[in-house]
């Protein structure tokens, strides 16, 4: 036998074997959730969105990283973000529109930053509030879940203030729930953003904390503020259970503030992640001049995230605190 | 963390193999000080004569482990300095002369100072990996109360059989050398830490205990298999809830760790006289017939290879110790040295670093609950003050962090680069 060359490379020489790009796909798949229910409840049009953001935000990632002159690597983060993009627009939008913000999306919040690992904004949040400042009119069309075929009817959004709701209690929550009401694409059903979140939870790709502490404070602090979201209300339960189901929380919480670039890497920092997206969202939902806020608060957390990595610090094994001798 | 076993050769019987050509004996196989020379080309030595000593404490002396002439001298990269060390080259005459071996008539009666002298001149070291002399982790500073001794069975590293394997089938001399820690040491406890994938070790040195009279003294704690449990500082924390401090030693908390291995050389040197000149290694990755092999300490990983049977499939490299803490060795004329407790051979992993994520993935798996990403990220920086303040000297460079990132970061490798340039810049203030 001749000699072979043997290598040197440095340990572990064992690998669990988890890339960046099995990760992201498991993302995608768990998207295929809450965008079945986009597709299921608004249609062609929402489709079409859905296939003109993901490939304007691979095509974008491809010619940005040629121009880069770094190698393109179909790692999945790009489709994540064409979709989540796709999943928070409003399902009449242009697809011009959705073209531009998904460029956007990839080129300036992400690569302009140093590409995925350097990003400090969830891209796909990014590319949404440059669309709301770029296309104001579009981005607060919403329309009755029309499904395929019927025409859109237009139809405020559960948070905004010309939203009126003539059925029962029972029923408005039964939508919310099952996704039958105007709002973005991906954002209408909480049950089935629910499973895809609960599934990222399972596989271990997702840290419970954040969705938990994030949906767990808006929950409270809309129990304990005294006013309620719409007339029909009768206890801060209703309220609380409403602002929980409504608009863009659920899918924010488990699909973009658990976004591991942008979203703090220690588990204490998560958790102060979390109450502060939760936060920020209530105030902006009830004081702020916007109906919804959950866009907004995970983009300033984002900004904050350094800032929080850098001062949470872990306590390391065998740490003990030392007695300072001087000052 | 759960990573895979990979125990090819659990059930494999410890297999004595012939005696090599050849060996090589590099001077310097411990933490601590090298070895001088004490034989010239041309010499005639017998098995177990001593070749190698040093006046310094730390160090362990070595010996020629088979019978012949020194045939050369020669310079080997040893593993665990990274650094050229000098070797010596016997060309075996195939007979096996020993040297006369000093068994003590009563080795009961030795004194605590008798029996580290033996253990000195018969060049133990910790046989884990970590090749710390014996004698002088048997000698704990003036002063400083060793309340619990723990005997370590744990073999934590995937694929490596070897301590099991001498549990099985040198249960008594294992048990025997613990007793003499024991009476060195005089501790208030005494503890047996085995993984519960080794329920056979765990029955038979417990029946063997209950056999030896050692039922007072001995408490055998089966643990659940996780990497890394059997590092030290882990074991303390799982098994005594204590934490050694950073950049400290076990015995700054009153506790000593020795290995199954050690405990087993300890009692031949004690009981026997015999010194350190062979070792139990297992083979195995893709080598045919993986083993676990009694060898002649210098011995070529190459006869090893070979008496396996050859490399059978797919394998770009030769890896001295387990997968997740092992060194890869090219040369496959490189000896066993006395830390070599595996050789497994074995494809690599891609080398393919992507940029971190930060999905902390790394955070979760660090045994000392460091931030693995920021070492390596500080490093890459140059800022390896920033890694010294985040703790780099806990790091004992188990792997996990690396093992888990998604993103192929070879982490481990930054923090060994950082660790030794602050070795470096300490060296030059
Ligand atoms: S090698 Fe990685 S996981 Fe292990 S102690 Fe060091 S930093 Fe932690
Ligand atoms: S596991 Fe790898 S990718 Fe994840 S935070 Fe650690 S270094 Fe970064």
């Amino acid at each position: 036998m001749p000699e072979r060359e043997f290598l040197v490379s440095p340990g572990p020489h064992l690998w669990r074997g988890q890339s960046v790009s099995k990760i992201m796909y498991i993302v995608v798949l768990a998207l295929m959730f809450p965008t079945a229910a986009g597709v299921y409840f608004f249609g062609y049009h929402a489709l079409s969105v859905i296939v003109v953001s993901v490939a304007a935000a691979v095509l974008t990632e491809y010619g940005v990283k040629k121009l880069r002159k770094r190698p393109f690597v179909m790692d999945g983060s790009a489709v994540v973000t064409g979709l989540l993009l796709a999943l928070i627009l409003p399902p009449t939008i242009p697809l011009w529109m959705v073209a531009v913000g998904s460029v956007f999306s990839i080129a300036i919040v992400k690569e302009a930053f140093g590409g995925l690992g350097h990003n400090i904004f969830n891209p796909a949040l990014g590319g949404r509030a440059f669309m709301t400042a770029s296309f104001s009119v579009e981005m607060t069309t919403w329309v009755l879940p029309m499904g395929f075929g019927a025409d859109a009817a237009t139809m405020a959004t559960p948070l905004s203030s010309s939203f009126v709701w003539e059925a029962d209690k029972l029923s408005l929550y039964r939508e919310l729930f099952l996704g039958n009401i105007g709002g973005s694409i991906g954002e209408t059903s909480a049950l089935l953003i629910l499973i895809g979140g609960l599934l990222l939870i399972a596989l271990r790709i997702i840290d419970w904390r954040i969705p938990l502490t994030y949906i767990g404070t808006v929950a409270l602090l809309t129990l304990v503020w005294p006013g309620v979201a719409l007339p029909i209300f009768t206890s801060p339960w209703e309220d609380a259970l409403f602002h929980v189901l409504a608009g863009g929380l659920m899918l924010g919480a488990f699909f973009m503030a658990t976004d591991y670039v942008t979203s703090p890497i220690t588990e204490k920092g998560r958790i102060i992640f979390g109450i502060g997206a939760g936060i920020l969202t209530v105030v902006i939902r009830l004081f702020g001049g916007l109906p919804e806020g959950v866009c907004f608060s995970i983009l300033f957390m984002n900004a904050i995230t350094p800032l929080i990595d850098r001062y949470i610090k872990v306590r390391p094994y065998g740490f003990k605190k030392r007695v300072r001798s001087e000052s | 963390m759960k990573v895979p076993e990979n125990k090819l050769t659990a059930e494999s019987p410890i297999e004595p193999i012939p005696l090599p050509e050849k060996v090589i004996i590099p001077l310097h196989q411990n933490i601590g000080a090298p070895c001088e020379t004490m034989v010239k080309r041309g010499d005639k030595v017998l098995t177990g004569q001593k070749i190698g000593d040093s006046e310094r404490f730390v160090n362990a002396p070595v010996h020629a482990t088979v019978s012949g002439e020194i045939s050369a001298t020669t310079t080997v990269i040893n593993p665990p300095t990274g650094q050229p060390a000098a070797a010596l080259v016997i060309t075996s005459d195939g007979k096996d002369e020993w040297v006369e071996l000093e068994a003590p008539e009563e080795p009961e009666a030795l004194s605590v100072k008798e029996i580290l002298g033996k253990i000195r001149e018969a060049g133990l070291v910790g046989l884990g990996g970590a090749t710390f002399p014996t004698h002088v982790k048997l000698s704990p500073p003036e002063g400083k109360k060793i309340d619990t001794v723990i005997l370590n069975g744990c073999e934590c590293e995937p694929y490596i059989t070897s301590d099991h394997r001498v549990m099985l089938e040198y249960g008594e001399k294992v048990l025997s050398g613990l007793n003499i820690i024991r009476k060195v040491l005089s501790p208030d406890n005494v503890y047996i830490a085995i993984e519960d994938n080794k329920a056979d070790a765990i029955d038979h040195l417990e029946k063997l205990i209950v056999a030896m009279g050692f039922k007072e003294d001995f408490k055998i704690i089966p643990l659940k298999s996780k990497y890394p449990m059997g590092a030290e500082k882990t074991l303390l924390n799982t098994l005594l809830s204590r934490e050694v401090p950073i950049g400290g030693l076990p015995l700054d908390i009153g506790v000593i760790v020795h290995n199954v291995s050690t405990t087993k050389a300890i009692h031949d040197a004690v009981f026997e006289g015999r010194p350190f000149v062979e070792r139990v290694v297992t083979v195995t990755g893709v080598v045919k017939n993986p083993k676990n092999l009694l060898v002649r300490l210098g011995t070529p990983l190459r006869s090893l290879i070979d008496y396996c049977g050859g490399i059978d499939g797919k394998a770009s490299e030769v890896i001295l110790g387990g997968p997740m803490m092992g060194i890869s060795q090219p040369d496959l004329d490189f000896p066993v040295t006395k830390g070599t407790s595996c050789v497994l051979v074995k494809e690599s992993r891609p080398i393919r670093e992507q940029d971190c994520i930060s999905c902390g993935r790394c955070l979760e798996a660090c045994p000392m609950y460091l931030i693995p990403t920021m070492l390596a990220k500080y490093t890459k920086a140059g800022r390896y003050d920033e890694c010294q303040k985040a703790y780099i000297a806990d790091c004992f460079e188990c792997g996990a962090c690396a093992y888990v990132c998604p993103a192929n970061i070879p982490i481990v490798q930054y923090i060994k680069v950082a660790k030794s340039e602050l070795i470096k810049r300490a060296a030059t203030k």
